[in-house]
């Protein structure tokens, strides 16, 4: 059960909220504190794909951000309202591909966003366990962090 | 914290000193600055970022699109960033290898590989 729960507008403004929210709960739930920069990025760029999808497909529906802990992990799930083949599978986290990414997902006169499998592939590499799945009209972006142990280097 | 934004020259080279987050939120107004930039004739740019304090996806992507326009006017951009926290985020992209990254202004200035 989340212990703290977010809704936010489809608005970028909002995304910096939900960051320092969850490196709040994140803090307080017992994650390191040389994790607390990966948490606040991980949950930026899923705020950030949620976003995105929002704007393109449901501007009026609110993103969801559920934080909950148990005595082993600490969780972030994103729910958002986009389409149901949003809901992509987990590209790997090779840096070489990700580059790739990063590359393909500029455009050549605009030079603008980014992607959600660059997204994704990132934040599969700051996260201990990423999942995505359906959930209704919803899709699922969770984020599990183990605690009591550092994971990452 | 907002982003903060401010552009010197040291001789061929502007410096654009970026300071605060770069996220979903605010990276637009860097993407607009570094294409006002080039669009004025600057083509050899330094992005010093040793104030900045949050990067994200969306940064990034206007920093290879800046790069993509200097490039294309055979120019370049190079990073000034020291902070672990921020470098390990081009680590983790593989971006150290698509932008050169100095410890100092001064480096970056006076680099010409």
């Amino acid at each position: 059960m989340a212990i703290v729960e977010l809704r936010f507008g489809a608005l970028p403004a909002h995304v910096r909220t939900a960051r320092l929210v969850a490196a709040a709960v994140a803090r307080r739930s017992g994650v390191d504190d040389g994790l607390i920069d990966e948490v606040k990025l991980a949950v930026g760029e899923a705020c950030a794909r949620a976003l995105a999808l929002h704007e393109a497909h449901a501007p009026l529906e609110q993103v969801i951000v559920e934080l909950s802990e148990s005595p082993s992990e600490f969780v972030v799930t994103v729910r958002d309202c986009g389409p149901p083949d949003a809901a992509v599978q987990i590209p790997a986290a090779r840096t070489e591909d990700m580059s790739a990414l990063l590359e393909s997902a500029i455009g050549a006169d605009d030079g603008a966003a980014s992607s959600a499998p660059l997204q994704l592939a990132l934040i599969a590499g700051l996260v201990d366990e990423l999942s995505v799945d359906r959930d209704g009209d919803h899709t699922n972006v969770r984020m599990r962090w183990s605690l009591n142990h550092v994971a990452h280097a | 914290m907002d982003l903060s934004l401010s552009t010197r020259t040291e001789g061929d080279r502007t410096i654009v000193v970026v300071g605060g987050e770069i996220d979903v939120y605010t990276a637009p107004k860097l993407r607009e600055q570094l294409i006002d930039l080039v669009s004025s004739g600057a083509y050899d740019l330094v992005v010093d970022m040793e104030s900045v304090d949050f990067l994200d996806s969306t940064g990034l992507g206007v920093l290879v699109g800046g790069l993509k326009r200097v490039r294309a006017h055979e120019g370049s951009l190079r990073l000034v960033c020291t902070q672990e926290r921020i470098l390990k985020i081009f680590r983790i992209t593989g971006l150290t290898k698509v932008f050169p990254i100095h410890a100092s202004v001064e480096e970056a200035v006076a680099a010409t590989d």
